[in-house]
């Protein structure tokens, strides 16, 4: 039997780790985030926590590891929870309709931050986010500029199937279908991590005889673009002048590889979004329920000029 | 085979079931609104998948082999399902085709392993490459299923006293798992798995058909994986390429946990329910609290585990002496 004992000993102590049992008096808003694949991701995190304790919100945060699976089961734990309020930001844009169902005959309201989802648009209150079409119009755009309208492109595509992923593509595409002498040569996914855009920067580097003719790289986020520059530096090539680049997030390295002279443009997906989504979220809990069903969240374009005063804005 | 002996065999089994009331005793205990219908019920629903591929996995295993393929599985079921339903097919349909072409799949498999004698953790991981790349032929993005069964079956449930239920997909985790206890413990087949897991040479000897059972066993695991496939598709809704990554882990730890040990032989299939719940409890533990990174599951997990493995072989080595006193 002392088997037994000490197993039952080790359940007590490994759920002890759980922490003691916390007060239900304050406003309690259950946020269940994609994960923590991309600095982005990790100071949107931040940024909600931080955020949630200036408002005096008890905030349940929960980590999906980048899998739905878990996120619904988050989700559901926060239904029966009873929390006031549920926060989403989707790992994927399908499979929502049940859980979004359970929530609402629990009377929850469910507020979409970030991605969106394919839903039926009644079962939740809003999408609060930026719009990531927009996002790769701005780095088309400013693609257009930089090389006078003549460029290909190698692109370092997201998660395949994501949101960001499919409108940060079709946005890009939009705006360099305008000018015919732009075109993507090589796209592939280094699904937005900096290890997955190195990898795939090295079979581009392979595959077109050292970027020969290719002038530019886009990546539809920056932790894959810095991967795709430390690809092209052990090739070496030189990142930011032998060939441009262009990304999307503004993360403090980024800036860094900007002032470096490695780095071109990159627009600013702010991650200090947590005021954006808590202002809709404790509106509707006021009472106003007129939002539309997508509040925009602004986005810029920074290049080396603005990158210092970037880099000191994001603590870096 | 005396009393002592018996009390031995179901020790793990025991301390497995001990453990998940511990932990659900916990959770009762610290936080607001854990001890309900809803929360048990959602714990059934949610871990469905695992638990059916887990169970699955527990023949594999007590038959001495590993299946790392069933992630895989999961994820390609489910983008066939939604690649299917775009074509016009019947959920119930293509279920069907594909849980049987998972046992085929696991079949030939088995047929591999014993027949060329490979490791089974090589040949499953190179199905498991395979499943996974073949996800991505099929489809880059995430699919929805529209087909109206799938929203019903999805809404259907038994109401428990509370505000909890008992989802359609509890239900078929339920019966995948008493049908494989049925398998297990009552069956010839089942007999054959154990002689196998325990000692192949003398299984041999005493006239077990291997390669039967080989092909058997991973058929069933195919089997199984495709069918935890189907339930994850009605669970989501959806195909996605990207789904039920390393859920075969998962799937082997609820084994481990629920007291089936990895060099085969011994365990019980009522254990791997246990062992998924567990997992399906400290994540809900977790969430609940709202504070500590989800992360903490896996490094919990990964405690129990490995207390749980050292907790077995300490059980085998004094079974060992007692019955060979040095």
């Amino acid at each position: 039997m002392s088997i037994l004992k000490h197993m039952l000993a080790a359940a007590v102590g490994a759920a002890a780790l759980a922490g003691l049992s916390a007060s239900a008096s304050a406003q309690t808003i259950g946020f269940s985030q994609v994960g923590s694949e991309s600095d982005w991701r990790t100071a949107f995190s931040a940024d909600m926590k931080a955020e949630a304790e200036k408002r005096g919100i008890k905030l349940q945060f929960s980590d999906a590891q980048q899998k739905e699976e878990n996120q619904l089961k988050a989700v559901r734990s926060f239904i029966a929870q009873k929390v006031d309020a549920i926060i989403i930001a989707p790992v994927v844009v399908t499979g929502w309709d049940q859980v979004l169902k359970e929530a609402q005959a629990a009377k929850i309201p469910v507020f979409i931050a970030d991605r969106a989802v394919e839903s039926d648009p009644s079962l939740f209150v809003t999408r609060i986010a930026a719009d990531f079409n927009l996002e790769g119009r701005l780095a088309g755009a400013w693609l257009a500029q930089a090389s006078k309208g003549n460029c290909n492109i190698v692109e370092l595509q997201g998660t395949v199937g994501s949101a960001p992923a499919i409108e940060r593509k079709k946005g890009f595409e939009a705006v360099i279908s305008l000018f015919p002498n732009m075109k993507i040569v090589k796209s592939q996914s280094g699904n937005f991590t900096t290890s997955g855009g190195k990898e795939v920067m090295e079979s581009f580097i392979k595959a077109t005889d050292g970027l020969k003719d290719v002038c530019a790289v886009w990546a539809h986020n920056d932790n894959m673009m810095l991967g795709a520059i430390q690809a092209m530096k052990e090739a070496g090539l030189k990142p930011g002048k032998d060939v441009l680049t262009v990304s999307v997030d503004g993360v403090p390295d980024i800036f860094k590889a900007m002032l470096a002279g490695e780095s071109d443009a990159s627009v600013e997906l702010k991650s200090d979004i947590g005021k954006y989504i808590y202002d809709v979220v404790q509106g509707y809990l006021k009472g106003k329920h007129d939002y539309p069903k997508w509040v925009l969240i602004p986005s810029d374009l920074h290049t080396p000029a603005d990158a210092a005063e970037m880099l000191k804005k994001k603590g870096g | 085979m005396g009393e002592e002996d018996m009390n031995e065999r179901y020790m793990p089994l025991a301390a497995t079931i001990v453990v998940f009331l511990a932990i659900y005793a916990f959770g009762a205990a610290a936080y607001n609104n854990f001890l309900s219908t809803l929360v048990f019920g959602d714990l059934l629903t949610d871990n469905a998948f695992v638990i059916i591929a887990a169970i699955g996995a527990t023949f594999v295993i007590l038959s001495g082999g590993i299946d790392l393929s069933v992630g895989s599985m999961i994820g390609f079921v489910s983008v066939a399902m939604a690649a299917l339903d775009a074509q016009g097919w019947h959920p119930l349909l293509s279920a069907l085709l594909l849980v049987s072409f998972g046992a085929v799949f696991g079949g030939a498999m088995g047929a591999l392993i014993d027949a060329c004698d490979i490791q089974p953790f090589i040949l499953t991981l190179a199905a498991m490459f395979l499943l996974r790349g073949l996800c991505f032929v099929i489809t880059l993005d995430s699919l929805p299923i529209n087909h109206p069964f799938v929203a019903a079956f999805s809404d259907w449930r038994i109401p428990l006293p509370g505000d909890g239920r008992l989802s359609a997909s509890a239900l078929l985790m339920l019966a995948a798992l008493a049908a494989g206890i049925v398998l297990a413990h009552f069956t010839r087949f089942g007999a054959n798995v154990y002689a196998i897991g325990g000692d192949r040479n003398s299984a041999r000897l005493m006239g077990a058909p291997i390669r039967r059972t080989m092909i058997q066993v991973y058929g069933l695991g195919g089997f199984y994986g495709a069918l935890a496939g189907v339930a994850y598709a009605f669970y989501t809704g959806s195909g996605y390429p990207l789904a039920a990554v390393g859920v075969e882990l998962d799937a082997i730890a609820a084994v481990v946990l629920g007291g089936t040990l990895l060099t085969g032989g011994v365990g019980y299939v009522a254990g791997t329910l246990f062992g998924g719940l567990i997992q399906g409890t400290i994540q809900t533990l977790i969430t609940f609290d709202g504070r500590l990174t989800s992360w903490w599951t896996k490094i919990v997990i990964g405690a129990l585990l490995f207390f749980f493995i050292t907790a077995q072989r300490s059980i085998m080595r004094s079974t060992a002496l007692m019955r060979h006193p040095a």
